[in-house]
């Protein structure tokens, strides 16, 4: 049984890395194509450095991510704070039920609605270009907010008012009694939601379709390269950051477990 | 812990964006340039709008047009690419976004034109425009020669892979053929895959009767069983590769695929094809119409339409290019058919908006079927 | 207590503005298209022609279903038996499973094109083996095997995050009043982990249901899923807007129904359980 379940488990990983596996190969391929396997070389990632198009996606995916988090971060863990000190549960409600839209919802329907809003709006002020930077942003934002407010929500709940009131009683004005008791322990809530929120908008690709214009993330630029001809320098970009992120991942991981065990020692 | 993590993400972006500045690393090629390109243009961006795979990109050492026209005149060049003149179209209506220089075909600049979405070109301004060959000014679809330079010619033909099929007839009947079931591929671009089916079945391309366009709608559902799949540009691969044995496409392209696979043949169906002359114009909302009229003239340079015609294959107006005896295609049959071989041919016209949606609204048809 | 009400009330305000603008009046914008012709006159003519699109909408909901049992057949013993794993390999097997997705999904699906095509990886083996060309790709249930080797993800996690919150001392409990592990599984762990199904059910469902990339490379770009025809609507221009959105509309009705009645399934259990 146990055997069985470890070969279930290794034909899973299997199927998951199959083409992350084949990425991976065909990016060291001497040929041009990622089809036919002609010998090994480091080549591509040397002409990495000459794809302008791509190199300059890979910024603005970066950029946007980085913005789009930290502004859905920020404005999400307000939110959360004003949503947990709602009195009416009827507002509260129709706040979450609102909140839940971008995620439940198709992001094709979420990209389009947008897109038609940008346009509608670019009419309105008579603008020759609706589409860009500001756009791609917005939209980032809205897709992000739910999974930070979803993320600090519950560890707000967790946190007691009392305490909250008792820094307020000593002397502590609201701000300072927030940034003093209420920040510290959502922090991991409102790390998971700006790291959850990074991951969105480095990955996504429908809703920035529709809403980039000429302001192209890396996601479109590899779109429009699989409507023609896949080289292998796309895979090669592909991979680096593949083994960045396991590298960055494993490393969280083994300091976690490390911190772990001097607390188990503690 | 945190900002142990947040530092070490940072430095991961920081690495990234870093490696990102460091790009440059093509070599400018001595030009020898008829025009003047003096401006006082410096700094401004020109956006310019072009088919993929349609402009000489620095690859395999050619030259980069639009590299060098940023480094000549100081312009910065946005460059981006559509993959069907409806796609095209639709980008331009929708206003989401604004172009300088679109490089559409013949049929769509008739329609832009009666619509009112190109603007006139300042030919003073092109100095260059006497290297385009007499035959190609005043066609139909621009008779007074107001608002396009044309940019290169093409025409349609199947292209088959001899390695796997042998004996093929002539004809656009291969892709109704039982025998290469699977093999086959077909345009994913209605306009083309239609032109197919009309060919085939002695339908006018041009028809504004509805019941030619539902003949040959069941002509393309009925093809549909023996493809392997639609394509555009991907068909480069699925060729080269062995991947699929027949495909029609234009023939520049295919001679692009026989440099990469030599087993690669080609024919143009004895029924006849589409011929089409895609050309430079100015889109209404231009920005930077000075800018874009450098460019215009900078693409009809010598060297850099020679540039082109061989990264693109296809066959060029420019007389200073197919009169050149150093031009790689220089007398190729293909390209430029003597009398003789010149197939039958058909220019695309501009359809009423009523046989346009009706046609759109076959091909999900084709597609749902 | 004023004082500070009106604080929440200003760190409020923002996000409140700020879906009101970008989550709700979209989709009344699309709404108004939806429900005009393309001289903005009101008009039903959209919705009247839905019949067209007809077996896009059947094709995608079939398709979605099927690769969603599929993902919820695979995932759940996967996450089941990595419950049962030392915290260590379970966390690698977290970061493995999620992994995936930080890889663009449009690489990884065009790299199944290089698995399975008639030149490609498997038929290469299986020639040296003296059989084939299989054909593999562009076919209906390779489209089903993208969207099942796309979403994998989203139906572990969820699943594999409610399992192991499971309190071991239940089991424990139901082993010692004489259950067996089928019993233990089916009496104990599999209603309690009903809320993790339920979110990787949706998780899954939506983004199949409304894809527009997968079939275009896995399935040769022989049939429209109702994604692809939104896609290919939208890019023909404003003269399709209004079409367009009645169909985007329509779609995200479906999935706003299937999402209502997959909530009522579980017993109004919360099925906002997220990773």
């Amino acid at each position: 049984m146990k055997i069985l379940s470890k070969i279930y488990m290794a034909l899973i990983i299997l199927f998951l890395y199959a083409p992350i596996a084949v990425m991976i190969v065909f990016s060291f391929n001497s040929g041009s194509s990622v089809w036919v396997f002609e010998g090994f070389s480091l080549g591509w990632y040397a002409e990495l450095v000459f794809n302008s198009e791509m190199l300059e996606a890979l910024k603005h995916t970066l950029l946007i991510a980085i913005l789009s988090a930290t502004i859905s971060t920020v404005l999400g863990t307000a939110a959360s704070v004003g949503i947990t000190t709602l009195k009416s549960k009827l507002a509260k409600s129709a706040i979450m039920s609102v909140t839940n839209i971008p995620m439940m919802n198709a992001d094709i329907v979420t990209g389009v609605s947008l897109m038609l809003l940008f346009i509608f709006c670019g009419k309105l002020f008579g603008l020759t270009e609706s589409l860009g930077f500001f756009t791609v942003l917005i939209a980032h934002i809205t897709f992000n907010l739910p999974y930070v407010i979803l993320s600090v929500l519950p560890k707000l709940k967790q946190t007691d008012p009392a305490l909250e009131q008792a820094a307020m009683d000593l002397g502590c004005t609201p701000l300072k009694a927030f940034f003093k008791v209420v920040l510290p322990s959502i922090s991991s809530g409102i790390f998971t939601g700006f790291i959850m929120a990074f991951t969105l908008s480095l990955d996504d690709f429908v809703i920035s379709y529709f809403t980039c214009g000429h302001y192209q993330t890396l996601p479109i630029v590899i779109y429009n390269m699989t409507k023609r001809t896949v080289t292998p320098d796309t895979y090669a970009l592909s991979t680096i950051i593949f083994i960045t992120v396991f590298a960055l991942m494993l490393l969280y991981n083994i300091t976690l477990a490390r911190s772990e065990k001097k607390r188990g020692v503690i | 812990m945190m900002k142990r993590i947040l530092n070490l993400l940072l430095v991961f972006v920081l690495c990234l964006s870093l490696f990102s500045f460091s790009g440059c690393g093509y070599e400018y090629f001595e030009l020898d340039l008829q025009a003047d390109y003096t401006n006082n243009l410096k700094g401004t961006v020109l956006n310019v709008y072009n088919w993929g795979e349609y402009i000489s990109d620095g690859s395999d050492e050619s030259i980069d047009v639009n590299k060098e026209f940023e480094r000549i005149t100081g312009i910065k060049v946005n460059y981006s690419t559509f993959e069907s003149n409806e796609t095209m179209y639709s980008q331009l209506r929708t206003a989401g976004v604004s172009y300088d220089i679109i490089i559409p075909s013949d049929y769509m600049i008739s329609r832009m034109m009666s619509e009112g979405m190109l603007l006139p070109i300042d030919y003073t301004k092109i100095t260059n425009y006497g290297n385009i060959d007499e035959k190609y000014k005043g066609q139909y679809f621009d008779p007074e020669n107001k608002y396009t330079v044309p940019y290169s010619v093409g025409m349609v033909g199947v292209i088959y892979n001899t390695s796997m099929v042998q004996n093929i007839e002539e004809s656009w009947s291969v892709f109704w053929d039982e025998k290469y079931k699977n093999q086959t591929l077909m345009f994913s671009n209605p306009r083309d895959a239609f032109m197919t089916a009309q060919f085939y079945g002695g339908i006018s391309v041009n028809s504004e009767k509805k019941a030619d366009w539902d003949k040959a709608v069941e002509l393309l559902k009925d093809q549909k069983q023996y493809l392997q799949s639609y394509v555009m540009d991907e068909v480069y691969g699925k060729m080269e590769t062995g991947e699929a044995a027949i495909a029609p496409y234009y023939a520049g392209d295919y001679l692009t695929m026989y440099e990469v696979n030599e087993d690669l043949a080609f024919f143009y169906p004895k029924e006849g094809t589409n011929i089409f002359v895609d050309a430079v114009c100015i889109p209404s909302c231009c920005q930077n119409y000075e800018a874009a009229m450098l460019y215009i003239n900078f693409l009809l340079e010598p060297d850099i339409a020679l540039a082109n015609a061989e990264y693109i294959g296809y066959a060029s107006p420019n007389t200073t290019v197919f009169n050149n005896p150093d031009y790689y295609y220089y007398g190729n049959e293909i390209l430029y058919p003597p009398e003789d071989k010149t197939p039958k041919t058909e220019y695309y016209h501009d359809l009423n908006k009523d046989i346009r949606f009706y046609y759109e609204d076959l091909w999900i048809d084709v597609k749902l079927h | 207590m004023k004082k500070s009400s009106l604080g929440q009330l200003f760190l409020r305000a923002p996000y409140v503005i700020w879906s009101a603008l970008f989550i709700i009046i979209p989709l009344f914008i699309m709404g108004y298209y939806a429900l005009t012709d393309a001289n903005g006159v009101f008009s039903f003519s959209n919705f009247a022609n839905l019949g067209r699109y007809k077996n896009a909408f059947l094709i995608s909901l079939l398709y979605a279903f099927i690769s969603t049992i599929i993902t919820l057949i695979i995932a759940y013993p996967l996450a089941y038996f990595m419950t049962k794993c030392k915290p260590s390999t379970q966390r690698f097997m977290m970061i493995l499973t999620m992994l995936p997705m930080w890889t663009n999904f449009l690489i990884r699906t065009y790299s199944w094109i290089t698995i399975l095509s008639n030149t490609g990886i498997i038929n290469t083996v299986l020639q040296k083996f003296g059989i084939g060309p299989l054909h593999l790709i562009n076919r209906p249930g390779t489209v089903i095997l993208g969207m099942v080797y796309d979403f994998l993800p989203y139906m572990i996690l969820p699943i594999f995050n409610v399992m192991s919150k499971i309190d071991n001392s239940l089991i424990g409990a139901a082993e010692d009043l004489g259950s067996n592990r089928l019993n233990v599984i089916k009496k104990v762990i599999f209603p309690l982990s009903l809320p993790g199904v339920i979110s990787g059910i949706t998780m899954v469902f939506v983004p199949s249901v409304s894809t527009f990339y997968i079939s275009q490379k896995l399935g040769g770009n022989k049939t429209m899923l109702i994604g692809d025809v939104i896609e290919y609507l939208f890019n023909l221009g404003p003269d399709y807007y209004n079409v367009a959105s009645s169909i985007s509309l329509v779609l995200m009705m479906i999935i706003l129904v299937s999402l209502f009645i997959m909530n009522r399934v579980s017993d109004g259990e919360d099925g906002g359980v997220l990773i």
